[in-house]
């Protein structure tokens, strides 16, 4: 019997070697076996996890589970984030009726109608990034040349950062999410980019343009509704979450795309940006990035899926696998971009999704609209076998990716 | 159809948008929803109910008219 499930299996849990885009075949098993099951943490902590797509979005959804990072159930992803937990609140550790309050101060920034009128900008962007790629060397790594710099450039736009700040933030938010990350030197990075945020508040204050720190600047700082301090804390969120992200999805993405040609050619050939965007959908739920998954707290005592969570235990919501839940997309583990996949919860459910959802979706819809089509011949320098993955990052993508044309 | 939304639910994911923006727009101040219109015509409903589904505020809701 190899289908016996562990008692209490340790969190996360390797994926299967030569399958890079699914999740742990362990973890899959769970959602037909033990849907709503223990597992045992870094910490030795033993929280919930939870899988089903139906269970998955009624939690997020549901006012009695909580981000509370202060609760000690509360399961951390790693001594990083619970370092990092312990001294900046960001709203992504806010509960209703904080969250919403500093949430609204940000969304009117990152609303649909603003950023499809960056769309253009993003398009320049992306088109001379390839101009650059296709006159410098061949092969190249696309992670470095390409998948980063493209939502740098953008997020230092938007933010109004000068873009020679770019070395300080992907440093930082690689520090941040790397593999085997170290607490201090985390601490370190994160206080070095709050100060150099708390300084940009100041000269957007005396200089105001047209971007997010200004409006910030002048509407909350200058009225004292915010402090240097907590907008350059909100300013770090932004940078963090929607940098590697976006990076990520792309290399990754194009990964994907790379390993299933007849994906990649209805993507490319279609010149349809419907099915443009909806393949953005799709690779968002087939690759699940965010695969430390959601973490949350029960305030009160609540029943899923027939077991009782206990008032103060702590819950992992495992989206990757929600967005592999046949129930919710039939054949779930093929890829396959002509499929509606918007009901995904890759961006969260419930008051903490994505913020930058719509940001993300104009670049990742401009990105797969133009590289494939640009460079037609793209193709792996390696075989897809030599590739690695970034197994234990907050964010899984791959580490290199080395594309030839 | 009939369609309500709760403002003070709404988080501004702008995905209600995305789904029929004949129907729903954000305020441009803080990005809550607004409702263009109460009583889609019948060709509209599909992407309507794909908005109240996707929510993830769970801020919209449908009623028989
Ligand atoms: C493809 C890219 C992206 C993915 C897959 C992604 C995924 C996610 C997920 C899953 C959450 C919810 C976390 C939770 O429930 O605990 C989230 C929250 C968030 N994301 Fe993204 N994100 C992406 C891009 C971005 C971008 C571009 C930005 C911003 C500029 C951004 C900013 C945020 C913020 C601020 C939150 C916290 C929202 C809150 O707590 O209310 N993200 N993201
Ligand atoms: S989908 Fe829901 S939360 Fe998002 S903007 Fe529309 S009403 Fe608000």
């Amino acid at each position: 019997m190899t289908d016996v499930l562990p008692e209490m299996p340790m969190f996360p849990m390797a994926r299967a070697t030569g399958c890079p885009f699914d999740p742990s075949p362990e973890l899959s098993r769970r959602l037909g076996q033990a849907p709503v099951s223990r597992v045992r943490l870094w910490d030795g902590s033993t929280p919930w996890l939870v899988t089903r797509y139906a269970d998955v979005r009624a939690l997020l959804a549901d006012p009695r589970v909580s981000v509370d990072v202060a609760q000690p159930g509360f399961p951390h992803t790693n001594a990083v984030s619970k370092a990092r937990d312990a001294h900046m609140k960001t709203l992504m550790q806010m509960d209703a009726p904080e969250h919403i309050a500093q949430r609204r101060i940000l969304t009117s920034d990152f609303m649909i109608r603003r950023m499809e009128a960056l769309r253009p900008r993003i398009q320049r962007i992306v088109d001379d990034l390839i101009d650059e790629m296709l006159a410098g060397p061949n092969p190249v790594d696309l992670v470095e040349a390409f998948a980063l710099p493209v939502p740098s450039l953008v997020i230092c736009e938007l933010l109004g950062a000068p873009y020679t700040a770019r070395d300080l933030f992907q440093r930082v938010s690689r520090t941040l999410v790397m593999d085997e990350p170290d607490p201090e030197q985390a601490m370190a990075a994160s206080e070095e980019l709050n100060a150099y945020l708390e300084e940009l508040v100041d000269k957007k204050n005396a200089e105001p343009g047209d971007d997010v720190f200004s409006r910030l600047a002048v509407e909350q700082y200058r009225t004292g509704a915010m402090t240097r301090r907590e907008i350059a804390t909100a300013g770090q969120l932004l940078l963090v979450a929607g940098h590697d992200t976006t990076a990520t999805m792309i290399a990754l993405g194009t990964t994907a795309l790379l390993a299933h040609p007849d994906q990649l050619s209805a993507v490319r050939d279609g010149g349809d940006p419907a099915l443009v965007a909806n393949a953005a959908e799709e690779l968002l739920r087939y690759l699940s990035i965010t695969h430390t998954e959601a973490r949350r707290v029960a305030r009160e005592d609540l029943e899923i899926g027939g077991r009782l969570i206990r008032r103060g235990d702590g819950i992992i919501v495992v989206k990757s696998i929600a967005n592999r839940d046949p129930s919710a997309f039939p054949d779930p583990d093929t890829l396959d971009v002509h499929r509606r996949a918007r009901h995904h919860v890759a961006f969260g459910f419930g008051a903490h999704q994505c913020l930058g959802q719509s940001l993300a979706r104009v670049e990742l819809q401009v990105v797969y609209g133009t590289l494939y089509r640009r460079i037609p011949t793209l193709a792996l320098a390696v075989p897809l076998e030599q590739l690695t993955f970034k197994e234990n990052a907050v964010f899984y993508g791959v580490r290199e990716l080395p594309v030839t044309w | 159809m009939r369609i309500t939304v709760d403002q003070d639910a709404c988080i501004g994911s702008g995905q209600c948008v995305l789904s029929s923006p004949e129907v729903f727009d954000q305020r441009d101040a803080d990005g809550v929803v607004v409702l263009l219109q109460d009583s889609p015509e019948p060709g509209l409903r599909e992407d309507v109910h794909e908005a109240a589904r996707i929510c993830p505020a769970l801020a919209i809701t449908l009623t028989p008219p």
